[in-house]
């Protein structure tokens, strides 16, 4: 496996924000997630959950609700705006006042017509959808206190509003209100307390379903407006619901962190008499359960503890497969770390400003797993806050650290480093005009040129010198892909470029020639990541579903290692782990080893040995050491795995052959977030 | 009164109640329950036994109200019979012979004529049960082969509670370590489900018990690890669902759904009976502080009335979840005494431990359960694995006005705890009042403690010996202070022997003597001056149990040794009488006669050997009492003298011996003559049906009987000439026909009842004079009648009782015989000096 001096760097505070609101797109099968800070993200359920895109926050934005309407995602928040975005330039396309206060909730009725919005001030507004924007259409009979939640009746006739201590049915075409039901109160100190409905959903049979600040869930018969039963779930809030599409399991999510199902079952075998009733109690949250989205299998849900969770009902998929494992997804699918390998630093980006570290040194020897003492300490170089509202939507680092690189969704920002005695930083003012904003930065091994992915697929190519950035450009595929390219990998010789969209397309360019090298044969998942090998000049991309990929860009074929791969297929444990492959790099001193890394575990691939077997053990490094040397031969494989260190960020390679693992503990994000709701323990 | 000599081994009192669960009939009147081989009636309102229906040769495993009677009940037991019963008559109806033993029963509306019984498979080598369907034959015989079995279910759980029927009858729902299985009756379709053995958190899922809703489609199942998990949708491979409860932190015991299904009861070792709302399963209600671990649950047909067993013995009954109307209570029986079997000299009653912490005392005669007397006077926690406080030792002085107890806690890690407590009896109170609190009388386990049983004497004196190597006396003094208020306990004297340990120690009968023993030495001390007078020693081997003979053997002091020996010595002599060998367990003396019991070990069974010191064959021997080692037993005084005079019984004549086997079953020696007697009086109680029997009502009940007999036999003349008051007669007309001995038999006795009828008739009319009397008369002849007919089983009792004592006697003859013989004069040699 070879030996590494490693740098074990836990100093990047990463905090991921809490999340906020959720809808789920069961055609696409695309789940969209808000968190608090106002940022987007997209994940494909069908391609191993995989975080495709993300849309980076702003200041002052906070998204409330979200809603889909066909392919198009709507979301509106405290700020009183309703805001449409552009899933490909993965930006807001448009954003609308609703003049009605700050706005608690949207929904769509199911047709795809018509949104409706709750606001501060008691009105439901109407909106219609048209092509290309949304347009007001009526208000609803105004109410007195605010709107929190809405909910219309699938045959879009009725809309059901949950409001303080009531709920309200609407008349969808008169606008009218047609039942008021009154909520009761929680039982002592509370009962002062307005009761607020947090969530509330409309089932095609007239039910209406109803969780509240009481802890209550509530099944109200919408014909004649009466209770039908009251469930207390928990002492604090039910802060969100979800129903099934086929409308037999609903799930609710408390202040507790649990997520409580209850199904639509008979009382009776064989008979048709049947009764919302509480089944399961699941509890995968620390802190409140925020949203929840209920899929065909599986229960999605998110809360104040930034975890999205993946728990799938076992009564919905098969028994020991892929499917049926808890999933959760805590860690950005994205890099968040850059490495600039020639000079020892790092570069950590967070929403609003950057860090640049400088890993520490040791002249020290020790035997393996020793650690080593410390010569000179890891110290943060410069701190770079950005300037305006918008989030950090990606940055880099130059591999000679001399020059770094931002983007907003607004502008994309060069400065220039300079490590003398002390360091200076210049802004390189005048940027060209193709370089608004980018969704992807790199720089060439050498530190010459500036890559960035804009719109359309397309690469902007920049020359840097001294102070000043020059417009060389622009590469484009022919495919005419409209998404934008998430990865962009620049060789070490500087020849060639690679890049990779969320169409699942990976194109090479000649940088020499400036044109299109190759197009690597479309596979259905997402890249996760890619590099190409400076030794051989393979290109190895790695997909969501685990699959990894080798391309000779000189024969521009698979490789005869990447057909064996194919062939013999990937180990059942290598498939089935739950996070995907972020980084790719290679061992300058055997151009055999490729290293990459996931978030538990990090793994050397040696293409000299052979694939495991189906039933060999995948984790066997610690047999190995216990065998004698002649048997070790016998028994080793191509994957050494590595899990000595857990929640990866970062694993690279430095220039002087050593290696950055970039951690952050997930105790350290959880001992961060704030004090949980009381609960009684048993025995405490 | 006929005297029969021969002695039986009778299990006396104290059975189990708690085995199985109980039955209240439909009218709440009643509660049955299995008590082990037979199966008792109690009064739901006065918590009185009613009878006993008796029949079974086994364990009585299951109690089950027959679905489409409900006046009769079945019973299945271990014998391989289930029997139908009409129990409020107390008649055995019909007896079905399965052949294999049954292990529980169940029966539903919806099946007629056939019951589920659980029975272990007939492979032999492995311990697996499953449920069988018994198609009942329709006979008219009284005993029925039931031949026609047909299996439900296979690898089911012996666990009565694990099995249920749902739905009157439509499913039966089993569950067997972590997987249930449904049964369809209508689609004959089995459907498993089964939960990991252990989740993540350290749960277990192991299933304990099972209750299906009599009106859903829900069965609630509890589990090992305190959860209870409500089951729906099971008529499905796949989509089957369940949702959890959880508020018992161990094992769930028992479940039951209350027949509407609006609620479901469980309790658990909390020993807190819960109340959960079907349907709404945060709302529960509790009803805590039951006082010991709740075993099984039960509930009225009407809903109305719920009963909890205990793990101590006990059987609740609790009015509509709020009220505990009735509490039925038996021996509390732990794993082991702890204390001696004592019995109280006030109130007779026998006293040894009982709930944790408490002493109980259980009366005798009566069956019951008197009181129990807190002695540790600590809130005792409901959960396994805790070490607290027990009561180890107890002592009564002669006139039972001081009571001495030893508590102790021993935790892993930390000391020894002990206290000591002594306890006066209040006059005023009727009970038991805390005088003296000796914390840490000793430094090590206290090994032994008797008080000095002088009766006439002012000081009584306690004498506690400890594995610390020293025993101490200690007296009841006057305050110290004027301001106390009255005399406490205090050491008096500190003891020790050659730093040995002591193990046992008795006083003499007049007081004056303390024998202790270190070890391999008996030291004799004057109580008075605390001098050491002597000390006795014998062939090596630690002193198990010392002795001081009574009355005219009081200058006997008996002891076994670790190496089998009985060893006399007289303190006349200071010289060793006699001893032989033999492997005594157990050593007791009778405090109202020179008798003692010894208790010997034998080939994994128990021999019983009753002798005066004084003379050297045994009054009484009894090979085989009982297997395994006997530890505990007491001479429990008699109420009333009997009058035997045959020689192999009068030692029972003044006391009783009560004896505890392994298995904490209490046993005693009865006579023929007391057991008819016993017999007599039980038909008596068996007068009227319905009724609870108290004391109360036997008083005025039996009066106003008698009224209404009296006035319509004066009234018609027609009555008189019948001989209606006849015992035989009335014999006759009252026991059902299935059960009257052949014709021929009857004939004899029916003329023979006629010509005693002449009698009779002369001695009705006396009856008006002197009604108690007649009465006498009555119960006397019947007495009468009783012995003969059993007098043909009697006789063969006699002879195999007969036969199998000579040859031990002899054999103990030669054995004294050859003891006698030997030269003890070097034992007096040294101890003359």
């Amino acid at each position: 496996m070879g030996e590494f001096k490693v740098h074990r760097v836990r100093f990047f505070d990463y905090m991921p924000s809490a999340i906020r609101a959720m809808a789920f797109n069961r055609h696409t099968e695309r789940l969209a997630l808000a968190r608090a800070d106002g940022a987007l993200e997209i994940f494909c359920f069908a391609d191993n959950y995989f975080q495709e895109k993300v849309i980076p926050g702003r200041e002052g934005r906070a998204v409330e609700a979200l809603c889909w309407v066909g392919q198009r995602l709507f979301s509106a928040g405290l700020n009183g705006e309703i805001t449409e975005y552009d899933l490909e330039k993965l930006r807001p396309r448009y954003t609308l006042e609703a003049y009605g206060g700050p706005i608690w909730t949207i929904s769509s009725n199911s047709q795809g017509t018509l949104l409706a919005v709750g606001c501060e001030d008691g009105t439901v507004k109407i909106f219609e959808v048209l092509q290309e924007k949304i347009q007001f259409q009526r208000n609803l009979d105004r109410q007195k206190g605010r709107i929190i939640s809405l909910s219309w009746h699938p045959s879009g006739t009725h809309i059901a509003a949950g409001m303080m201590d009531i709920i309200q049915i609407f008349d969808a075409e008169t606008g009218h209100a047609t039942h008021r039901l009154l909520v009761d109160r929680g039982v002592g100190a509370s009962k002062s307390k307005e009761v607020v409905v947090w969530s509330i959903a409309f089932l095609s049979d007239h039910t209406i379903i109803s969780g509240d600040s009481a802890g209550k869930v509530q099944i109200w018969d919408g014909f004649t407006g009466t209770l039908v039963k009251t469930h207390l779930v928990t002492k604090w809030d039910v802060q969100a619901l979800s129903v099934s599409h086929d409308e037999s399991s609903l799930v609710a999510g408390t202040s507790e962190g649990t997520v409580i199902q209850f199904q639509f079952l008979s009382s009776t075998v064989d008979q048709q008499d049947k009764a919302w009733i509480r089944t399961r109690t699941f509890k995968n949250h620390s802190h409140d359960v925020r949203a929840l989205a209920h899929t065909d299998t599986a229960v999605v849900s998110g809360g104040m503890d930034t975890q999205l969770v993946v728990r799938p009902l076992l009564d919905k998929v098969e028994k020991n497969t892929q499917e049926s494992a808890l999933r959760k997804i805590a860690f950005p699918h994205r890099n968040l770390v850059s490495c600039a390998k020639k000079a020892g630093l790092l570069l950590f980006q967070f929403p609003d400003h950057l860090e640049v570290w400088r890993v520490g040194e040791s002249d020290g020897h020790g035997k393996p797993g020793e650690s080593l003492p410390v010569k000179r300490k890891p110290e943060k170089l410069i701190q770079l806050k950005t300037k305006g509202e918008d989030h950090i939507c990606c940055s880099a680092l130059s591999p000679c650290g001399g020059w770094l690189a931002y983007s907003t969704v607004s502008s994309v920002r060069l400065y220039r480093l300079q490590y003398n005695n002390n360091i200076s930083i210049t802004k390189i003012s005048r940027l060209p005009k193709e370089l608004r904003w980018a969704h992807q930065l790199c720089f060439s091994s050498d530190s010459s040129k500036l890559f960035a992915s804009v719109n359309n697929s397309s690469v902007v190519i920049a020359s840097l010198n001294q102070l000043e950035c020059k417009y060389l450009h622009t590469l484009k595929p022919k495919s005419g892909s409209q998404q934008l390219v998430h990865l962009l990998f620049a060789s070490e010789d500087g020849k060639w470029l690679a890049t990779a969209n969320t169409d699942c397309e990976v194109h090479v360019y000649n940088l020499h020639k400036q044109k299109l090298h190759c197009t690597v044969p479309v596979y259905s998942s997402c890249p996760t990541t890619l590099a190409i090998n400076p030794a051989t000049s393979n290109l190895v991309v790695v997909h969501a579903d685990q699959q990894i990929f080798e391309y000779s860009l000189a024969q521009k074929e698979y490789t005869d290692w990447s057909r064996m791969l194919q062939k013999q297929g990937l180990h059942y444990l290598w498939l089935e782990r739950d996070t995907p492959i972020t980084n790719v790099t290679f061992n300058p001193k055997n151009s055999a080893h490729i290293i990459l890394h996931d978030t538990f575990m990090f793994c050397v691939i040696d293409q000299s040995l052979p694939l495991p077997e189906a039933k060999a053990m995948l984790f066997n490094q610690m047999t190995l050491r216990s065998l004698p040397e002649a048997e070790r031969k016998q028994h080793s494989h191509a994957f050494k795995m590595c899990k000595n260190y857990q929640h990866l960020l970062c694993v690279s390679l430095l220039e002087d052959h050593s290696l950055v693992v970039v951690e952050r503990p997930l105790m350290d994000i959880m001992a961060q977030l704030p004090a949980p709701v009381r609960q009684k323990k048993f025995a405490t | 009164m006929v005297e029969h000599g021969d002695i039986r081994v009778v299990h006396r009192g104290g059975s189990k109640i708690n085995f199985r669960e109980p039955v209240i009939t439909n009218d709440s009147r009643f509660l049955l329950c299995a008590s082990g081989e037979c199966v008792k009636v109690f009064s739901t309102s006065t918590e009185e036994c009613i009878h006993d229906l008796r029949g079974h040769t086994d364990l009585v495993t299951g109690v089950l109200l027959k679905p489409s009677n409900h006046l009769q009940v079945y019973s299945c037991s271990a014998d391989g019979t289930v029997r139908l019963w009409d129990f409020t008559d107390g008649i055995l109806i019909k007896t079905y012979v399965i052949g294999c033993p049954i292990y529980s029963i169940y029966a539903s509306a919806n099946h007629e004529g056939v019951i589920f019984i659980v029975t272990s498979t007939s492979d032999k080598r492995s311990e697996l049960f499953q449920l069988v369907a018994v198609h009942l034959p329709q006979s008219g015989d009284q005993l029925v082969e039931a031949r026609e079995l047909s299996a439900v279910l296979g690898d089911v759980s012996s666990n009565p509670a694990a099995t249920d029927f749902g739905r009157g009858g439509e499913y039966i729902a089993s569950a067997a370590g972590s997987q249930l299985q449904v049964y369809f009756f209508k689609k004959q379709k089995a459907y498993r489900f089964s939960l990991k053995e252990d989740n993540k958190k350290g749960g277990k899922n192991t299933f304990t018990c099972i209750s299906c809703h009599p009106k859903d489609d829900c069965i609630a199942t509890g589990h090992e690890d305190g959860k209870i998990r409500l089951w729906r949708n099971f008529n499905q491979k796949k989509e089957y669902t369940y949702s959890t409860l959880h508020w018992h932190h161990n094992a769930v015991s028992s479940l039951c759904f209350t027949p509407e299904g609006t609620n479901l009861l469980s309790g658990g070792i909390e020993s807190v009976l819960v109340q959960w709302r079907y349907n709404q399963e945060s709302q529960r209600d509790f009803l805590p502080r039951l006082g010991a671990a709740i075993t099984h649950i039960a509930v009225s047909p009407d809903g109305a009335l719920y009963c909890t067993s205990h793990s101590d013995n006990k059987i609740t009954l609790i009015q509509s979840c709020v009220k505990v109307s009735a509490v039925i209570q038996g021996l509390v029986k732990g794993d082991s005494v702890r204390t001696e079997l004592m019995v109280d000299p006030r109130s007779k009653s026998l006293v040894l431990n009982g709930k944790p912490g408490h002493l109980q005392f259980y009366s005798l005669q009566r069956d019951k359960l008197l009181y129990n007397l807190d002695i540790v006077q600590q809130e005792y926690i409901h959960e396994s694995g805790l070490q607290q406080f027990e009561v180890v030792k107890a002592a009564f002085d002669g006139s039972g006005s001081c009571l001495a107890t030893v508590e102790e806690r021993k935790q892993k890690v930390s000391e020894l705890e002990l206290n000591l407590k002594l306890w006066a009896f209040d006059e005023q109170t009727q009970s038991f009042v805390l005088n003296t609190t000796i914390s840490a009388p000793h430094d090590d386990r206290i090994t032994a403690m008797c008080f000095s049983h002088t009766t006439d004497s002012q000081t009584t004196m306690l004498v506690s010996t400890s594995k610390d190597g020293h025993f101490k006396a200690w007296q009841l003094a006057g305050p110290a202070h004027t301001e106390d208020e009255g005399p406490s306990w205090s050491c008096d004297f500190v003891g020790a022997y050659h730093s040995l340990v002591p193990e046992c120690c008795c006083f003499s009968a007049d007081g004056s003597l303390l024998a202790v023993s270190f070890q391999e030495v008996v030291t004799v001390w004057s109580s008075t001056s605390w001098e050491l007078l002597t000390t006795l020693s014998q062939p090596p081997g630690a002193i198990r149990n010392l002795c001081f003979g009574r009355l005219s053997c009081s200058k006997y002091l008996l002891g076994t040794t670790a190496n089998n020996l009985l060893c006399c010595w007289n303190l006349l002599t200071c010289s060793l009488e006699w001893s032989t060998s033999m492997d005594v367990s157990l050593l007791l003396a009778d405090q109202l006669s020179e008798n003692m019991a010894a208790f010997c070990g034998q080939a994994g069974n128990t021999d019983l050997f009753v002798f005066k010191p004084s003379e050297p064959r045994p009054l009484f021997s009894q090979k085989a009492v009982c297997s395994g080692k006997v530890t505990r037993a007491v001479f429990a005084p008699r109420e009333e003298m009997l009058e035997s005079c045959e020689e192999s019984s009068q030692w029972l004549n003044r006391s009783q011996l009560y004896f505890i086997t392994q298995y904490m079953d209490l046993m005693t020696f009865t006579t023929k003559a007391e057991e008819d007697r016993l017999m007599a009086s039980s038909k008596q109680l068996v007068i009227d049906d319905s009724v609870a029997m108290t004391p109360f009502y036997l008083l005025l009940g039996k009066h106003r009987q008698q009224e209404n007999e009296d006035t319509p036999s004066s009234l018609s003349a027609e009555r008189t000439a019948l001989p209606q008051g006849s015992a035989a007669i009335r014999e006759l007309l009252q026991t059902p026909a299935h059960v009257l001995p052949s014709t021929s038999f009857l004939c004899s006795m029916f003329v023979r009842s006629l010509l005693i009828s002449v009698k009779d008739t002369r001695e009705e009319n006396k009856q008006a004079e002197e009604e108690m009397e007649s009465e006498k008369e009555e119960e006397d002849s019947e007495e009468e009648m009783e012995s003969s007919i059993s007098k043909p089983k009697e006789s063969v009792g006699v002879n195999a009782a007969e036969s199998a004592a000579p040859p031990l006697t002899k054999a103990q003859l030669r054995e004294l015989r050859r003891v006698k013989k030997l030269d003890h004069s070097w034992l007096s040699g040294l101890l003359d000096p």
